[in-house]
């Protein structure tokens, strides 16, 4: 009895999580022209608009860029601070460990604040520069925790053997730890990519004028209430976030697979 | 050099880049912060430098600051304390049910890699003049003309919890999954009813994710900027709207700095106490 209560709750919990965004996607399917209930049928018409709205492409590509960019900084990054962190006796590993950790424990305005006039004070003003910067730095714990993570499971034994054998430090990491934590790096780069792609705080603080990424565009077309064309790209952008990780995790798992981890 | 030296070098060497970016782009911005709020602002050109106590004063006097700070933390909490009753049957239930776990775990996962502000707006269907409520009561002939449910500290709430819910959800789940369930069946054979073994054993036991959960709910919720902007009213504005608003409309920066560091401080004195008593490791373990 207790057991049927708790299951029907969790059920409900379920829906008012996915209820709303199932929404988005049946409204941008709607033929009715102010995208509105009721819906009088279905058409794809609003993802023609959005196809055609210049801003929103250019939006998607500045997203797109940025995104790869600070993934691919931050991964490096985060896996080099990584490796001395479980492979290395280091002096302070905890301190070191909360320093690194400290851009997720700092209020993402507060972070977007310091930032912005540091960096114009130093006469880098608002600028892609800035936007990258500030996105390597709020994404660099996230890789950080979960490279830390693969890394402790992949086991020193093999690497001294290679070592042994008279590999040196350098061979070493490409030939045995690299391959062997290419999921946690492709995870990890993955992760810092989807929160670029989906921040909106920080980037408002630190956009220049004139650049809009994919949210901020959103958010600046929400002001004149909502449009379907919006619902359309909500829809676009599920598919994509949720799609791509989807495919990113098959790629580590045949990754996975075959370095036989 | 010795083999050692250039060992004991190594970690430094992997260690630099990711430390110089949380020095040069972080902590040095927020020491920079701490000196620019007692610069002052000057109507034209640079803000003036200097040790003003003005923008503190400004910002620990004034009853609007305050009123506003102390009603950020109100739906901050209100915010925690929804998730975590929303949150808690609903992560027992994943941790105890055998057939499902896997599905039920990728679809607590999705939300965090669906745009937030996409889930945000999406209220806005569901509540708006037009939207799925109203047009579903005019069907019905509930009501004859549609209601502004929108734009109201309620909807603020709505939209926070449901952004936060999976956070809690995660972080309750991994503490009960970690439980042994003999313990509970031991309770039972020792008399006790299950809800008393729940409450006696299972519930003290979960409590960590519990606050963990509760913790990043509470810092997330209380740093929130777009929520109140896209499903509040004029008066629901909350903290980060205060610092938007001087940093980036009045480009009163010196103001803005101060406001972002009592932010910061209030906030700061959660997470330490956090720490205090329960250690960062809980966090980290919600977070991996």
């Amino acid at each position: 009895m207790g057991w049927r209560l708790i299951r029907i709750y969790t059920i409900l919990v379920y829906l008012f999580m996915f209820l709303p965004i199932a929404v988005v996607v049946l409204l941008s399917f709607n033929a009715n022209q102010f995208g509105s209930f009721p819906m009088t049928g279905l058409s794809t018409r609003w993802f023609e608009t959005l196809w055609n709205n210049d801003a929103i492409m250019r939006a998607f590509r500045t997203s797109i860029v940025l995104g790869l960019m600070t993934a691919a900084i931050s991964t490096v990054l985060g896996v080099l601070a990584s490796l001395a962190l479980v492979r290395y006796r280091i002096p302070g590993r905890n301190l070191i460990t909360t320093l690194l950790i400290a851009p997720i424990l700092v209020p993402e305005v507060v972070l977007a604040v310091a930032l912005l006039l540091f960096l114009n004070f130093l006469n880098f003003g608002k600028s892609f520069t800035l936007l990258l910067a500030g996105h390597v730095i709020f994404t660099l714990p996230f890789v950080i925790l979960v490279v830390q993570a693969r890394l402790v499971s992949i086991k020193r034994d093999v690497e001294e053997a290679a070592l042994s054998l008279g590999a040196s430090p350098m061979q070493t990491f490409f030939a045995i730890t690299l391959p062997l934590l290419m999921p946690a790096v492709a995870a990890g780069g993955l992760f810092a990519f989807t929160i670029s792609f989906d921040d909106i705080t920080g980037t408002l603080f630190w956009k220049p004028g004139g650049i809009e990424t994919v949210p901020t565009q959103i958010f600046s077309m929400l002001r004149n209430s909502i449009s379907p064309e919006i619902n359309a790209l909500g829809t676009v952008m599920i598919v994509l976030t949720v799609g791509l990780p989807l495919i990113g995790a098959a790629i580590a798992r045949t990754l996975a697979t075959r370095s036989g981890a | 050099m010795s083999i050692e030296q250039r060992e004991a070098r190594q970690p430094w060497i992997l260690l630099t880049p990711a430390l110089t970016a949380v020095l040069l782009l972080l902590i040095v911005p927020l020491m920079f912060i701490v000196v620019y709020s007692f610069w002052l602002k000057s109507a034209a050109g640079a803000d003036t430098p200097g040790f003003f106590l003005d923008n503190w004063q400004e910002t620990l006097t004034d009853p609007f600051y305050r009123d506003i700070l102390l009603n950020t933390l109100k739906i901050a909490a209100i915010t925690t304390i929804v998730c975590g009753l929303l949150g808690y049957p609903a992560a027992y239930f994943i941790a105890r049910s055998k057939g499902n776990k896997a599905v039920l775990l990728v679809l607590l996962m999705l939300p965090f890699w669906i745009s937030y502000i996409i889930r945000t707006m999406s209220w806005i269907n569901i509540l708006g003049v037009s939207g799925a409520l109203n047009a579903a009561m005019l069907w019905l002939g509930v009501i004859d003309e549609p209601i502004q449910m929108l734009y109201n500290e309620t909807t603020v709430i709505l939209g926070l919890t449901h952004f936060l819910l999976p956070f809690m959800v995660l972080n309750i789940f991994v503490s009960l999954d970690g439980i042994d369930t003999n313990l509970e069946d031991a309770a039972s054979s020792l008399g006790a009813t299950r809800w008393q073994g729940f409450l006696q054993v299972t519930l003290p036991l979960s409590l960590p994710g519990l606050a963990a959960g509760g913790l990043l709910c509470f810092v997330l919720a209380a740093g929130t900027y777009i929520t109140p902007v896209i499903l509040g009213g004029p008066r629901d504005a909350m903290f980060a709207n205060l610092v938007y608003e001087a940093i980036i409309r009045q480009l009163d920066w010196p103001l803005g700095s101060a406001l972002s560091l009592l932010l910061l401080a209030v906030l700061g004195v959660l997470v330490l106490i956090y720490n205090r008593y329960l250690g960062m490791a809980q966090l980290a373990k919600g977070l991996g």
